[in-house]
């Protein structure tokens, strides 16, 4: 009997055996698997229990119905946090018509309402921190300039404002820095990025200096009213605006002329430009749907986002580009990807009225909506995401299970719960209703193509469908 | 280390003369010298071409440096290592899921950009597994016998002589005469030892502890025990009904829809409990929410032979004509039935891959089967034929014969001649199971039980998160929380477990036709090809049609071009065969003159 050697953790020996009726030996190497369990219990109870992994597959099976399993878990879950409502701010007197982001301060926040006054709010608290009568009649447009230290507002008074961001001090009054009369109602207003430049729209579209009290520019293309304009982000000399004769203009700052115009089936209330790839710009329309289109290729807009049951009045694109909010005359807020032509999200209160004006916060975390009974609601971009400081674990979880939503996204149960939204009974039986409508006209144009004769009635596509005509 | 082990079970006299440990970049210099050529494909030498090229490049100016050199450093001195190690091709085909697919064509950019960057993550990840792998800490056992001696003349004793205490202490025998003869069951996690006698005698307990979780007498016929997915719940297939206790030994349920049980099956991945019953029925018992999922009537006599598939989760069950049915509770009929033996079948077994099935039938013979093609392997004739068998996490055999063990190694390979190991057992032996995670195999015979052991038998690595034989009751509770989270709905069940993760191409086209009949033209459809009108008599009738032959079928074209050219290659290949047959044949035979 030899004494047994140790090797790491395995026991061998080496075995001599006599058998008194054979009379042989035999001998041989054995090992045993030992697990010695101080290595795998914690020493003391103060330390974390000790988790050893095998990662073999062999170990571990079902890893695709398991993974398809947890996949269905984190999708009933996510429906289940789904809340993103987070407050409502109230205080104006009549409904609110705009509102602006700050581009220096996250927490900062404008609004200005129909009765002429405009309020400032701090997000964190959920307070208004300020208030003044900027306009007789509506607050029309509104923006802040790049630096964060002055705002500019249009309002039905014919007038421009520049007014300061800081508070005035105690005993001071409510003035603004400037105030420029016009000859017409201005109805939207924005400023360029890095210069002392602004553009407002009305009758035609004006181009100012701040120094000046005249526009350095007008534009006008046989047009008698525009409803929106805005400077490009990137590019930006190029500004966009949408008028009343169903079209959306494109100009040049630095030239006399407008560059081109696209005429559509109906007429588009905003616009906006995605701020990552900015040759891209999507406009809400009245005819219930939103249209993004190639700045270069106007002639078919390159996505159409349908979903909404009444006019969309507003759009603002997230920070990130990847995706848009719109604000509609159904009362919905609704999130789209920026090409998809359905929306992954819808958003609805029982006592939120017409959205009137939506933003997205620049951190892609929050969207504000702006509605005609007086309130600016908060919402979280993302419903079912938890706010604060997350832990590192957490984290690992949420990936995880975001990671495995989108493996097993089109599987046909995951599907139907991640897809389905609750929506109220009106705007449920409309989009119901609109459904018909298209399929019976989809059916009536199948059997008008079926007996005319084959060419004269060519297969036009939605995207085709909307656009009259571009003019260059 | 860990590699070592698991050659030696295939190869026995490997670890004879024990080499010190293979170095990587010992190995990675040698392939450098051996041949150049094998340094392209596979991604263990990965950086040695690009050692060549910063080697041709620097030559001129820093002379003679050694062709290992990495990058530079300040002080002039070159790492011995570049670059992370490589990881050797077997231990990554380990973690290889499935078949990689061919990348979409180039104008799907988007998809194609999607999946090679899904592609680099999951080969990083398999990379990553088999680099982990080389560290695990524990090697599995083995026995091996000198030149001319075998394995299986060694007694229990003289392992128990050979190796440590501890080691030693599991080999023991329970003297239970009264009551036998004992089936017996191991829990998931190998801790605890549910013996289950005959003549009612129940009992559970820690087995490497020795200690008696609980102990009674049903005072019934015992036929069948099983744990359920932790230790603290068992169910006893009794005379009549089935029951379920908790360790403490209270009854908890008595399940009268389940009657005359004669065998059970737990599912622990999808908390199903399946038994087989002497009226023909197999049922499956969702023990999650204490639900009959299915009874399906099998319409095949009694069952007493049952075993499941831990790979895929179906269920085997032998019949007395020899054949062995696979079974889902998504259909009321076999998925398979497969014609085993002649004479009845006696016991079924199935490795935890789910390959292999390994059966015994009255004809006293034990056969093999690939059950992914289900296909004969192997067949072996034992002179007594094989009672009850057992398949062990490492593919180690056991056969019961009477009341001798025998355990084989390694059945599917190559036809096995002798045994690895065999004991006698005290009594004739009634139920056999390998103890997961340990060395260890279990008999329930007609004196009691009999703890053996067997080197090699169990995966010495365990993992943690899935069944941790050390863990805590907290550990427990959290681990049974997150099991039932994500517990397999039934459904689920099928032949292949990864079909989930597989394109559904019939529902795709069955949508397709449906949108095609909504819109009334196919989107997807190319445009039809309208010839462009000419002057000058060029698009006249016949002119048109032909350069409308000239595009027809163009998509096709490829395709049976591509045909075309492989058929002819082959008949060429064939015809060249032939030849050279001809030639090496040498001989010219009369009918030849006819042969063109």
């Amino acid at each position: 009997m030899v004494s047994p050697k140790i090797f790491g953790n395995v026991l061998s020996g080496r075995c001599k055996r006599n058998q008194q009726t054979h009379f042989r030996q035999i001998r041989a190497d054995i090992a045993l698997n030992i697990r010695n369990p101080d290595d795998y219990v914690r020493e003391t109870k103060l330390d974390i229990q000790r988790v050893p992994r095998n990662y073999d597959p062999s170990l571990h099976p079902f890893e695709v119905p398991r993974e398809y399993t947890r996949a269905l878990n984190a999708t009933k879950l996510e429906r289940v946090f789904a809340k993103p409502f987070l407050a409502s701010l109230d205080g104006h007197r009549d409904g609110v018509n705009c509102m602006a982001k700050h581009p220096k301060s996250l927490s900062t926040m404008l609004s200005g309402s129909c009765d002429g006054e405009l309020k400032v709010w701090n997000l964190t608290k959920r307070e208004c921190v300020r208030t003044l009568q900027a306009h007789e009649g509506f607050v029309r447009g509104m923006v802040v300039r790049f630096c964060g230290t002055s705002f500019f507002t249009v309002g039905d008074d014919k007038t421009i404002k520049q007014w300061k961001m800081e508070t005035p001090g105690y005993g001071e009054e409510e003035e603004p820095l400037n105030t420029i009369l016009g000859k017409s109602v201005f109805t939207s207003i924005d400023h360029h990025q890095k210069e002392g430049v602004f553009v407002t729209c009305g009758q035609q579209v004006d181009i100012w200096d701040e120094q000046r009290s005249s526009p350095i520019r007008s534009f006008s293309w046989g047009v008698d009213s525009f409803s929106c304009v805005r400077f490009n982000p990137v590019e930006t000399e190029l500004l966009a605006s949408c008028a009343s004769d169903r079209s959306i203009v494109l100009y040049d700052m630095r030239e006399a002329t407008p560059l081109k115009k696209v005429i559509m089936s109906m007429r588009s209330n905003t616009l906006c430009w995605n701020p990552m790839e900015a040759y891209h710009f999507t406009c809400s329309n009245e005819d219930y749907n939103l249209y993004t289109y190639d700045m270069r290729y106007l002639d078919k807009p390159f996505t159409v986002h349908m979903d909404h049951v009444s006019a969309v009045l507003d759009v603002d694109y997230s920070p990130t580009g990847k995706e848009f909010v719109s604000a509609s005359f159904d009362k919905t807020i609704r999130i789209f990807p920026k090409d998809s032509g359905h929306s992954r999200e819808v958003y609805h209160t029982k006592r939120m009225q017409h959205v009137i004006s939506i933003k997205w916060s620049s951190d892609n975390k929050y969207i504000l909506s702006a509605s005609d009974e007086m309130n600016i609601r908060l919402w979280k971009a993302n419903a079912a995401e938890k706010l604060g400081l997350l832990a590192p674990r957490e984290k690992a979880a949420v990936n995880y299970s975001q990671k495995l939503k989108e493996k097993f996204q089109h599987h046909p149960q995951i599907r139907r719960i991640s897809h389905h939204r609750h929506l109220p009974k009106s705007i449920y039986s409309q989009t119901k209703e609109l459904r018909v409508m298209k399929e019976a006209r989809r059916r009536k144009e199948r059997n008008v193509r079926k007996h005319s004769k084959p060419g004269s009635m060519p297969v036009v596509t939605e995207k085709e469908k909307h656009v009259v005509t571009v003019v260059k | 280390m860990a590699a070592s082990s698991d050659t030696m079970l295939k190869k026995p006299h490997v670890g004879k003369k024990r080499k010190p440990p293979t170095r990587y970049w010992e190995r990675t210099e040698e392939d450098g010298k051996n041949d150049g050529k094998k340094q392209k494909e596979g991604d263990n030498n990965e950086q040695t071409p690009q050692q060549n090229n910063t080697r041709t490049k620097k030559g001129g100016k820093r002379g003679g440096k050694r062709g290992g050199a990495g990058k530079k450093v300040i002080s002039g001195k070159s790492d011995p290592f570049p670059g992370s190690a490589p990881v050797p091709e077997e231990k990554l085909k380990k973690f290889r899921r499935g078949v990689k697919g061919e990348l979409p064509p180039r104008p799907q950019y988007k998809l194609r950009d999607v999946v090679i960057r899904s592609e680099a993550a999951s080969d990083l990840a398999q990379k990553q597994n088999a680099r982990y792998d080389l560290m695990l800490p524990e090697d599995a056992g083995f026995l091996e016998g000198d030149e001319d001696e075998d394995t299986c003349t060694i007694s229990q004793d003289d392992i128990v002589d050979a190796v440590d205490i501890t080691a030693g202490a599991k080999y023991f025998n329970l003297t239970l005469s009264q009551f036998g003869p004992y089936r017996l069951d191991y829990s998931k996690t190998g801790r605890h030892l549910l013996l289950g006698g005959r003549r009612g005698h129940v009992t559970c307990l820690d087995w490497q502890s020795k200690q008696l979780m609980c102990e009674m007498n049903v005072m019934e016929t015992v036929n069948d025990v099983k744990w359920l997915h932790s230790e603290a719940l068992f169910a006893v297939a009794q005379k009549k009904w089935l029951y379920i206790y908790d360790n403490k030994g209270i009854e908890l349920h008595c399940i009268r829809k389940f009657n005359d049980v004669l065998r059970m099956q737990f599912l622990p991945y999808h908390f199903l409990l399946a038994t087989a019953s002497a009226t023909g029925f197999l049922q499956y018992l969702d023990v999650s929410v204490g639900k009959e999922v299915v009874a399906i009537c099998t319409k095949a006599g009694r069952l007493d032979v049952m075993a499941h598939n831990p790979h895929n989760a179906i269920i085997h069950l032998g019949h007395s004509n020899g054949t062995v049915t696979l079974w889902t509770p998504n259909q009321r009929e076999p998925l398979v039935k497969m014609l085993c033996h002649q004479g009845g079948v006696r016991s079924v077994a199935v490795d935890k891959t789910g390959t292999y099935m390994v059966t015994s039938g009255m004809d006293k013979k034990l056969k093999v089967y690939d059950i992914r093609a289900y296909r004969p392997l192997q067949s072996y004739f034992l002179p007594a034929g094989a009672s009850c068998l057992s398949l062990s996490q490492r593919g180690l055999l056991s056969a019961a014969t009477g009341d001798i063990v025998q355990v084989y190694r390694d059945v599917w390979g190559i036809p096995v001649t002798k045994p690895y190991m065999a004991h006698r057992a005290k009594g004739s032996v009634w139920g056999v199971h390998f103890c997961p995670f340990e060395d260890v195999l279990g008999v329930g015979h007609g004196e009691g039980f009999t703890s053996m052991v067997v080197p090699g038998a169990g995966e010495p690595n365990f993992d943690g998160l899935d069944a941790n034989p050390y863990r805590s009751a907290k550990q427990r509770q959290e681990w049974e929380v997150k099991a039932l989270l994500e517990k397999i709905q039934p459904e689920l069940i099928g032949l292949d477990p990864s079909q989930l993760s597989q394109v559904d191409h019939s529902t795709w086209e069955q949508r397709h036709e449906d949108r095609v009949q909504v819109l009334g033209f196919d989107p997807l459809a190319k445009e039809k090809f309208t010839p462009r009108l000419k002057t000058k008599g060029r698009s006249s009738s016949g002119k048109v049609e032909k350069r409308k032959k000239q595009v027809a079928h163009e998509d096709q074209r490829d395709v049976i071009r591509q045909t075309v050219e492989d058929r002819m290659k082959i008949d060429k290949e064939r015809k060249e065969k032939e030849k050279k047959k001809a030639a090496a044949a040498g001989q010219k035979s009369a009918l030849d003159r006819f042969r063109k």
